[in-house]
């Protein structure tokens, strides 16, 4: 329990991949830190229902409202809509917003795609005009790359194309064998469409960490950190090829902030976390520095404050924004941290759209195991670059494919739409046409990136009250000419993959983009609203997340991301809040915040 | 108790009043004493569906169809999904109690299949009524006799108007009785699927599978 520690050196809030990495960089260097969680505990040890069948759960584990992404999802008190914590969208804008109420936050059930922002990504604006350049170069981030890659554990291959980076030698893990479906794409891709088919970088182990060679290369002359990272590395277990990584992993070979980032963290003593904590604002002194939070006991239903010499918010980039925001005080009206008037503003998700097929090549495919590492195998990088420079597109920016099906573990909605397939089967005809159809359904989805625009954006409902007293936000969204036409683009893509491959296409290929995206927020790739740059009047943070304004707060979640390249962005956040923590590190060793 | 009847248990959700189960200290939270003994146990989110014990489910609402309309649809499903030397009949492994589950949850989408399913079932039995004489309900036709009346609503695009509606109720059983079967474990067997079991090492597709493909 929760010791009666008092003096602080500083707050973190939220405990998913920034608060998570913060936490462990902090303590193993000495740092007292006190973690506030909104939601419950969580242990994906004794928790997560590794082997369960759907016919287990209720409606055959299908998405219900409480559990969007079906029943055994590693998502808490979460999704779409959280219990008694609404937010309100402006007219013409549908933005959803996915929260986890618990420890380790989304980190829990993310998707696990691993990929690296480039060398164009730092510096979209010098590119083409669109946008903010970031304060940084990937040459800034790349140690960092590896060190999170070495951490975490992620498999993947160096390929050396334009724009998808290598990372530095022995850092990743061997990929997984390709799937036959993913064969199959891959040479349809390479023979008739000049597509390169690669193998995806994702956070799951494929082999056991290092723990004699890491621990000492990522944390010289710190013993501490190197015992603590070791005996993490030593417990996490490489992949057994079973279960969905969705569901969260019991035997700790995928990444989640609570087997691999919190465990350490605590086991230097100089962590403590507090669950059911839900933050309402960060408070500040008469000099305007931050002071701690007030948070409510979610127990007790009573305000509470907590102090230290530092804040950082980890919230995830709207629930950083909005304690922002609702840090109010005579001396910030607009909220902390708020002069540039941006915080909030420059909200990017992800461009979604995606396209199925059926392919009459994998009917009545030999029986074998493509369980794999539940995740994709292979990925297709951005590749039109020269294209695009001769201006032959009429969209900015890339995207990339993400695909997936084959013989997985039958879900609900196994075999729906077989009507169509067989006229009608029944009786013992349906059985032989579903194991001839059985894994012969495939998906394409484009995952590209988002110009940020004036138009979405975040702002404190002035009508919005959560069951917690505190004001709740409102969103605004616009697409642009870029996102519509590049979502229309990816449809031909993948259109064209299908039909290389022999497919036919079983969904709708839209002309229209705005029928194709996916809704704002629906990705779960939001950042932005609290940018980072290199001018104090036209952004937040500094490149190490520290708020121009309050120089002893920092928002180290995808809040400071000035741009959403096509590349996920949980592994840059990682990489983010450890660069931003070696900095505080730093500068608390010199005496900077007392 | 058998794998359904225990997942099918109507349970009521208490609410829970344990001990505060934040954790806060030192040790990691799998070594930590006050670490709730199972989800549910934690008062923050007890037993709630957005909290739900993922490792001994429930069904928390009740069942809504009586004892003719399962037997309907045990004949029914029977039809979609006969018994062969592969796998058993549908009903065996409970299509059409999961029917029952599906169209008593209390989510928008299902309740308008209850109608659609309630309906079917009465119309099912006038239209055996109208076949085969008064009386007869779809439960007491021969295999032969069903099979005549669901050649007629099998396919939508086939049916004659008359039969439409009954053509989408049989869809969304047939649609039903594929999701309850193939979601079990026998009924993975049957389709020749061979995952959710731990290996040692992950190596390339099998020669046979690539040369199915055209890649050898």
């Amino acid at each position: 329990m929760s010791k009666a520690q008092e003096n602080y050196d500083v707050i973190i809030v939220g405990s998913g991949a920034a608060g998570g990495m913060c936490a462990l960089i902090l303590a193993v260097n000495g740092v007292k830190v006190l973690m506030l969680e909104a939601g419950r505990n969580y242990d994906p040890v004794s928790e997560t229902p590794m082997f369960q069948l759907p016919s287990e759960a209720p409606l055959r584990g299908g998405g219900t409202p409480e559990k969007p992404f079906g029943f055994y999802d590693a998502t808490v008190d979460g999704g779409w809509r959280v219990p008694g914590e609404p937010y309100a969208s402006a007219e013409d804008t549908n933005f959803l917003w996915w929260r986890a109420r618990m420890l380790g936050g989304r980190t829990n059930h993310w998707g696990r795609i691993s990929l690296r922002m480039g060398p164009y990504d730092f510096k979209p604006r010098s590119r083409d005009g669109l946008g903010f350049d970031w304060p940084m170069s990937y040459e800034d981030l790349a140690p960092y790359y590896d060190k999170t890659e070495a951490l975490i554990g992620v498999y993947g291959s160096n390929e050396g194309l334009e724009n998808t980076p290598n990372s530095s030698p022995g850092v990743l893990m061997p990929a997984p064998s390709p799937r036959v479906h993913e064969l199959l794409a891959q040479k349809a891709c390479r023979e008739r469409l000049d597509i390169p088919v690669i193998p995806a970088h994702l956070a799951i182990m494929t082999e056991r960490q290092d723990a004699d060679r890491w621990p000492s290369e990522l944390f010289p002359n710190n013993p501490l950190a190197q015992r603590v990272v070791g005996d993490s590395m030593r417990s996490r277990a490489a992949c057994f090829w079973a279960t969905p990584c969705g569901r969260g992993c019991s035997i700790k070979a995928n990444f989640q902030s609570p087997t691999v980032l919190l465990p350490p963290a605590l086991a230097t003593g100089n962590l403590d976390i507090r669950t059911g904590a839900m933050v309402r604002e960060v408070t500040v002194d008469t000099q305007g520095r931050a002071t701690g939070v007030h948070y409510i006991d979610k127990r007790t239903r009573i305000d509470e404050h907590t102090s230290a010499k530092l804040v950082i918010l980890a919230a995830s980039a709207c629930e950083s924004a909005r304690v922002l925001l609702n840090s109010t005080s005579s001396r910030f009206p607009d909220g902390l941290a708020n002069g540039s008037g941006l915080v909030g503003k420059y909200l990017m998700d992800t461009v979604g759209a995606g396209v199925g097929g059926q392919f009459p090549a994998l009917e009545n495919m030999p029986p074998h195991n493509q369980d794999g590492a539940s995740g994709m195998h292979l990925y297709m990088p951005w590749w039109l670059y020269k294209e695009q420079d001769a201006g032959r597109l009429d969209f900015a920016r890339g995207y990339h494919v993400e695909f997936g099906g084959g013989r997985g573990m039958p879900g609900p909605g196994a075999f729906g739409g077989l009507e169509e397939y067989t006229n009608g089967a029944y009786g013992q005809r349906f059985k032989e046409e579903a194991r001839r159809y059985y894994g012969s359904w495939l998906w394409f989805d484009g995952r590209g990136e988002m110009v940020p625009n004036e138009d979405s954006y975040c702002e404190i409902d002035p009508e919005g009250f959560d069951q917690w007293g505190i004001p709740t936000l409102k969103f605004h969204w616009k697409w642009s000419k870029h996102e519509l036409n590049q979502a229309r683009h990816m449809q031909h893509t993948f259109k064209d993959i299908i039909e290389a491959m022999g497919g036919k296409v079983t969904s709708t290929v839209h002309e229209d983009g705005a029928d194709a995206i996916a809704a704002p927020g629906q990705i779960i790739h939001e950042v932005g609203g609290a940018i980072m740059g290199s001018d104090p009047k036209r952004s937040v943070l500094n490149q190490y997340c520290q708020s121009w304004e309050v120089p002893n707060l920092f928002v180290t979640d995808g809040a400071c991301f000035v741009s959403n390249a096509d590349k996920n962005p949980t592994l840059s956040i990682l990489a983010i809040a450890w660069r931003a923590s070696d900095y505080i590190v730093d500068q608390m060793t010199k005496g900077v915040f007392t | 108790m058998s794998e359904i009847s225990r997942r099918t248990a109507i349970k009521v959700i208490a609410a829970a009043a344990a001990a505060p189960s934040v954790f806060g200290g030192c040790e990691p939270p799998e070594a930590d004493p006050a670490r709730p003994s199972s989800p549910s146990a934690n008062p923050l989110a007890a037993g709630t569906a957005s909290d739900p014990d993922l490792l001994e489910p429930i069904v928390p609402w009740e069942r809504s169809l009586d004892e003719h309309e399962l037997e309907t649809l045990a004949a029914l499903c029977d039809l979609i999904i006969p018994a062969d030397d592969r796998s058993p009949a549908a009903s065996t492994l409970g299509a059409h109690e999961f029917v029952d589950e599906w169209v008593s949850a209390p989510y928008e989408g299902m309740q308008k299949d209850k109608v659609l399913v309630r309906g079917g079932i009465v119309w099912l039995d006038a239209e055996s009524a109208r076949r085969f004489g008064a009386g007869k309900r779809f439960v007491d036709l021969t295999v032969a006799q069903r099979t005549e009346i669901c050649d007629d609503i099998c396919y939508q695009p086939d049916a004659k108007p008359e039969h439409k509606s009954a053509a989408r109720f049989f869809d969304k059983i047939r649609d039903l009785t594929a999701t309850a079967f193939y979601t079990t474990r026998e009924g993975m067997k049957d389709l020749g699927y061979v995952g959710n079991t731990p290996l040692a090492s992950w190596g390339p597709p099998p020669d046979e599978a690539l040369r199915h493909v055209g890649l050898i």
